[in-house]
């Protein structure tokens, strides 16, 4: 019987010919991730467990994101946490004030992840690797602290829905459109425990950032991993970035898939996702009123995110009113943005710039909302107080319409400012 | 092991920003976690949750971030287990890793009610709503995964199966 790409991957991962959905399976790991939140509690373990070194210094990642720089002294206190570990294990890649990134747009620009390699995060949204033709996914601290330890972790392979992509999407449609449309039409737990392959002719119409905002959000439908096909975009961007050996898996012709969609791209809008539920995709709305924009996050804070919104913010300027933040996902991308001019397009508006952080898309700092404000957001999660008061709102949307809806100062088509 | 206790009752996709707001993260005391947790989708719930109380509640529980702080706050908080038509994966994974017992019984979700005491004996799976004197029947987890519950997580069972 055929393997979609998943469990080809986690076959190889594991030494065995083949695995069927539903099989339970040890596998060696590539890469295990943890970061400011996840890792003092792998970290702990890791210590009440005796254990006395980490399984490989290079393939061991801790990245300060969520809360740094650090909000407050207890947030502080963590990072030291794990500051303190990666110094006394000898962890190679611990990236810290300075050097770090929001870790899912981190690891790949750094080229620690390349086609065909088996990961793991203490992140939900570790699936973002999928992009590159690897199996990713997220786990808890304990099991980023077993395989800290031993360099293995235990998977149940998946079952999987297959996403056939047609058509060319329209301009100002981005991956973003993509994910939230994918997500309107299966819900919330539409691919739950399940991997989440992706097909067709138009995917060679989406860039690297829009297959990184896809594989992202994989997670919203609940799914184990979202994944590409490996083709002339993956190659180019893992050249020059990705040391290791590069190996190309594909989906046999005879993968059994457990539901098939087709997805004519050429006929998606602009799509955002209404409170309080990433699976409430529309495309029309009313006029709705906005306090605040935030454009950043592990989903959309690449460096074609941030061009997205320059060419609506460029020249205009924010609507009186409303508070835009505009946070590059990696010091690499700022300095691009910096030097492509788009930082100070930005200011000029009216916008504000922040260092590398997650910050306000988990409520942590650097946005929060006041009871009953509304915010459209590139991020990916709209749950109840998700970035602040109970009572605000969340509007997950693409760079294009965030800005737009900044300059319009509510919810607004991109279509509405760039005509 | 036995559980009894009186229940809390929630919908569908009770997600982790609930269980435990991300604004609470920046510390990993299971204490300190379990002083906020379902604050914001049940104000009330920190007022009247008892040791070995239970949780009831619909499709997806769980789901969102990776973040093990959501079930260490349930368990921390006093609650001894969760039934749910179904749990996200990670959440779910989390659960077993730090044992927090979790139950997957539809029939069981939908006849039982806010604030009726249940008992659950997580060998057979078999549920008792004790105010109605209705049975339902999950399917237990085989023993590997209960020994790891018992034991209170994956690291303390390794230890203690290493000794």
């Amino acid at each position: 019987m055929g393997m979609t790409m998943s469990q080809k991957i986690l076959a190889a991962h594991a030494g065995l010919n083949e695995v069927k959905a539903g099989q339970l399976i040890n596998a060696k790991i590539d890469l295990a991730l943890a970061n400011d939140i996840t890792g003092p509690v792998a970290i702990k373990e890791f210590e009440r467990a005796g254990a006395s070194q980490v399984f490989d210094k290079s393939k061991v990642v801790l990245v300060m994101d969520h809360f740094a720089p650090n909000k407050d002294i207890k947030s502080a206190e963590q990072c030291s946490i794990c500051r303190k570990f990666a110094a006394d294990k000898g962890i190679l890649n611990f990236f810290d004030v300075g050097n770090m990134g929001i870790e899912h747009a981190l690891l790949p620009e750094k080229g620690l992840v390349g086609a065909g390699c088996l990961v793991i995060g203490a992140d939900s949204h570790t699936c973002t690797y999928g992009a590159l033709g690897a199996f990713s996914t997220g786990v808890g601290s304990t099991d980023m602290c077993a395989a800290m330890m031993s360099g293995e972790a235990w998977f149940k392979a998946p079952a999987a829905l297959k996403f056939v992509l047609t058509g060319k999407p329209a301009k100002y449609i981005c991956g973003k459109d993509i994910i939230l449309h994918i997500i309107g039409l299966i819900g919330v737990d539409g691919a739950l425990y399940k991997s989440m392959e992706f097909f067709g002719d138009g995917v060679k119409y989406l860039n690297i950032d829009d297959r990184f905002t896809i594989c992202n959000m994989a997670i919203e439908a609940g799914a184990k991993n979202g994944i590409f096909p490996v083709d002339d975009v993956t190659r180019e961007y893992l050249k020059g970035r990705y040391k290791g050996e590069i190996i190309e898996y594909a989906a046999d012709p005879d993968a059994v898939y457990e539901k098939v969609y087709e997805i004519d791209l050429s006929n998606l809008k602009p799509t955002v996702s209404f409170p309080h539920l990433p699976e409430n995709a529309r495309t029309e709305w009313g006029s709705i009123g906005i306090d605040q924009v935030v454009i950043g996050s592990c989903t959309n804070g690449h460096i074609s995110d941030l061009r997205m919104a320059a060419e609506v913010l460029r020249g205009r300027k924010v609507a009186k009113g409303v508070r835009a933040i505009i946070i590059p996902a990696t010091n690499q991308i700022y300095l691009q943005a910096l030097k492509e001019g788009l930082i100070e397009q930005f200011i000029e508006a009216g916008a504000v710039v922040s260092t590398p952080t997650c910050g306000p898309c988990l409520g942590g700092y650097m946005g929060i909302l006041a009871g009953g404000e509304r915010c459209v957001s590139t991020t990916n999660r709209n749950f109840v107080g998700r970035m602040g008061h109970t009572s605000s709102e969340v509007y997950l949307a693409s760079p294009y319409v965030a800005a737009a809806s900044a300059v319009t100062g509510r919810l607004a088509s991109p279509w509405e400012v760039l005509g | 092991m036995k559980i009894k206790g009186k229940v809390f009752k929630y919908g569908d996709n009770v997600d982790t920003d609930v269980i435990i707001p991300a604004r609470y993260l920046n510390t990993s005391s299971e204490k300190e976690l379990a002083a906020h947790c379902m604050e914001d989708i049940d104000p009330s719930f920190l007022n009247e949750v008892e040791r070995g109380d239970i949780i009831v509640a619909g499709d997806n529980f769980g789901c969102g971030s990776s973040r093990e702080h959501a079930p260490m706050a349930i368990k921390a908080s006093g609650v001894a287990l969760v039934i749910a038509n179904s749990f996200a994966r990670i959440f779910y994974r989390n659960s077993i890793n730090i044992g927090l017992p979790i139950s997957e019984c539809p029939a069981a979700v939908v006849a039982i009610k806010k604030g009726d005491i249940v008992s659950c004996d997580l060998a057979s799976g078999v549920i008792t709503d004790e105010t109605t004197g209705e049975s339902f029947r999950a399917e237990p987890f085989p023993p590997f995964i209960q020994e790891i519950v018992a034991d209170g997580g994956l690291i303390a069972h390794l230890a203690r199966v290493k000794k």
